[in-house]
């Protein structure tokens, strides 16, 4: 990389890039107002990747645009904080929000081909971006130097006779890597990265993972690793934080939740993992299905499939409760919440856990 | 050929092409040299034992679909054979297919694409049999129908768009069961959906085989799927099968190069061992069928070519089952192989 000074990564030790607190975000659809994200609250520290995991419908690419400020027209941050850096990112204008944008939050989508603008080459798309976030002129030479070196890092052959082509002329993977590319070049001290490798084949997959962690390493960017493939998350996450109906409900270390997952939900998930393991027997499934946002019911919002519940489930929202280095939103890792004195409610399934 | 098994294959693919004429424009052609054709198949011998999940794996671009598809006489076989139940239907005409085509189903890799948007689920059941003309005391009712892809009777009353990805699946497996087949092409059944909904179609598919008995092609880009359903693994690399064989056997100790690299470009399920775990990750891309490298296809990417390389490696046996087209394989071959495709 240029010696480039510009962007300062220093923090002081022990202090995250992010931290998130009691955020709530809604969505209006048709007068009905849906809780899509409550009470979500989660840090991503220097140089950490934080995996941001859950089926779909649970908030997981909403918790992105609303950290992006990228909202759709009809949602809606309702309470909480996103700090980044000290400064709570929902107390800022719009022009604030952009500047931070791209320079120092970057992020990545699942599929580049939309993100990308089809009719201009990749040479003018970096330099927009370049120039979108440098304040004085900028030397073009040097420009254009400093894109092919950034597209060589991610491994794209040929750079520099490349930078002249257009979307469309790139396979599914060189475009991720363009993208990657994009978000890192003004080496942003958070990236977030939502369903980057769910599109593309093991071959690349194991590339593009190569090529965050390198980034990470270099530049001690804190990535929020946003994914519904545990293996990815075993692989490349330091943390993970599991989204349930728009909440969090665990947290902790990749090993420790690996090794021992409290949340039923986190079971269930871990669990049905195909794998030799259960050839010619039954897969763990969870039963039933999320349940929808106009209908959440009443307490935990997995009570309904989860095989431990019990009246209180039913009854009453859990809080989460740290357990060692894990923070779990479960009644029954809860001993003030009165779940082991709670009647065993009439278990609709049978237990999840093998 | 040595083969250990007894039963005659259901199906049984020998030396399929699939050419396909490049569209592209005729100077693009000149100057990149390429030869005019896209050759998605080129050359596959594959046997598929009764009773059996065969998985076929590889990256995207490697012609698991058009095999697929092929096999069902749904894309060109420009030459080859195509043998089923003991019949060659590689030259059968439109009619003579149509007859055979309930015995044989494709369930379709995009569950809502292939369902007409303007019909509910009651009619889509239905409409293969409408297709086949299929005699009233030879359906099931789409209430059996529905059962058994483990959807409730309220269903029947739904329109494509008001199902969610997984029972559109389920409709779509349904559609395919309804005429009885033998024989199943499941393209991608589980992609697009989470963890647990693709457990539950995995759980479908694998209790539908046991109560219809049925043989199933699986397309999949998943090892890990494969670890748990398949019997058989064939790993296609650009048109060409480059190691087939039990699928344990396989995945355990590979014989070919490229299983190797997929193997190895699985992530690592067990945070502890991802540091320790050597990962040789595969470089570059799968290069384009319609300028494929001369000899083995594999040999730009792989670690253990050599000059024998740039000539064709044809698949041979390995032993126990197992075939592989390389030079310099993984494993011992035996001593006196022979030549199979």
């Amino acid at each position: 990389m240029g010696a480039d000074t510009s962007v300062s990564h220093v923090q002081p030790a022990g202090e995250p890039v992010l931290r998130v607190d009691g955020l709530d975000v809604t969505y209006t659809s048709d007068g009905v107002v849906l809780p899509v994200l409550r009470d979500v609250a989660l840090h991503a520290n220097p140089g950490e990747i934080v995996g941001i995991v859950g089926e779909s419908g649970c908030g997981k690419s909403t918790l992105s645009a609303a950290l992006m400020g990228l909202l759709p027209p009809n949602g809606r941050v309702t309470s909480g904080r996103a700090m980044f850096r000290g400064v709570d990112m929902f107390s800022l204008n719009a022009e604030a929000r952009r500047r931070l944008r791209g320079s120092e939050i970057s992020m990545v989508f699942q599929d580049p081909l939309t993100s990308l603008n089809p009719t201009l080459t990749i040479g003018a798309q970096f330099s927009d971006v370049l120039r979108a976030h440098r304040d004085g002129p900028v030397n073009r030479s040097s420009l254009r130097g400093r894109i092919v070196e950034m597209l060589q890092r991610v491994g794209l052959p040929d750079a520099r006779a490349r930078l002249n082509s257009y979307p469309h002329e790139f396979s599914g993977g060189q475009r991720q890597r363009i993208m990657i590319a994009m978000a890192l070049v003004l080496k942003p001290a958070l990236l977030i990265a939502d369903e980057i490798t769910s599109a593309l084949d093991v071959t690349l997959e194991a590339q593009i993972l190569q090529l965050v962690c390198d980034l990470r390493d270099d530049s001690q960017t804190a990535v929020l690793f946003v994914t519904h493939d545990l293996g990815v998350v075993a692989q490349v996450c330091d943390r993970v934080v599991v989204m349930y109906c728009g909440r969090t409900v665990e947290e902790g270390n990749v090993a420790d939740i690996f090794d021992q997952p409290r949340h039923p939900y986190t079971r269930a998930l871990l669990a049905s993992v195909p794998s030799r393991k259960w050839r010619g027997g039954e897969l763990p499934t969870i039963r039933g299905r999320v349940p929808s946002l106009d209908a959440l019911p009443d307490g935990c919002a997995f009570a309904n499939r989860c095989p431990d519940a019990r009246a209180i489930c039913h009854e009453q929202e859990p809080h989460s409760v740290a357990i060692n280095t894990q923070l779990v939103r479960c009644h029954a890792h809860d001993p003030a919440s009165g779940y082991g004195a709670s009647r065993e409610a009439a278990t609709q399934f049978g237990r999840v856990s093998p | 050929m040595i083969d250990e098994r007894v039963s005659q294959p259901l199906f049984s693919v020998r030396d399929l092409r699939t050419y396909y004429v490049d569209r592209s424009r005729w100077l693009d052609r000149l100057r990149h040299r390429r030869p005019g054709a896209v050759r998605a198949i080129d050359g596959v011998s594959l046997d598929i034992v009764r009773g059996e999940i065969v998985c076929l794996v590889g990256e995207s671009g490697c012609g698991k679909t058009t095999l697929g598809k092929a096999m069902l006489r749904l894309a060109p076989a420009t030459a080859g054979t195509i043998i089923f139940d003991g019949r060659d239907i590689t030259g059968l005409g439109r009619s003579a297919m149509r007859a055979l085509r309930p015995r044989m189903q494709m369930i379709a890799q995009d569950p809502h694409g292939s369902l007409s948007p303007r019909l509910q689920v009651r009619q889509l059941l239905t409409e293969p049999y409408r297709i086949h003309g299929v005699p009233r005391e030879a359906q099931y009712s789409v209430g059996q129908l529905l059962e058994m892809v483990e959807l409730p009777a309220a269903m029947s009353q739904k329109y494509p768009h008001e199902l969610s990805g997984g029972q559109a699946r389920r409709v779509g497996i349904a559609r395919a069961l309804a005429l009885r087949p033998d024989f199943i092409v499941a393209d991608e059944p589980t992609s697009g959906l989470d963890v647990s909904g693709a457990s539950k179609i995995l759980g479908l598919l694998r209790s539908l085989r046991a109560e219809h008995d049925l043989t199933f092609l699986f397309i999949t880009h998943n090892l890990r799927i494969v670890d748990y359903i398949a019997n058989t693994l064939a790993v296609m690399y650009l048109g060409r099968i480059a190691e087939s064989g039990p699928a344990d056997l396989v995945l355990d100790n590979p014989g070919h190069p490229y299983t190797r690299a997929l193997l190895d470009s699985l992530s690592e399920p067990d945070p502890h061992r991802r540091r320790e775990r050597r990962r040789l990750l595969l470089p570059g891309e799968i290069p384009s069928p319609r300028n494929p490298p001369d000899g083995c296809s594999f040999h730009p990417r792989c670690r253990r070519a050599d000059e024998v390389c740039g000539t064709r490696p044809e698949l041979v046996s390995m032993g126990a089952g197992r075939q592989a087209a390389c030079y310099h394989p993984l494993v011992e071959r035996p001593v006196d192989s022979d030549v199979t495709a």
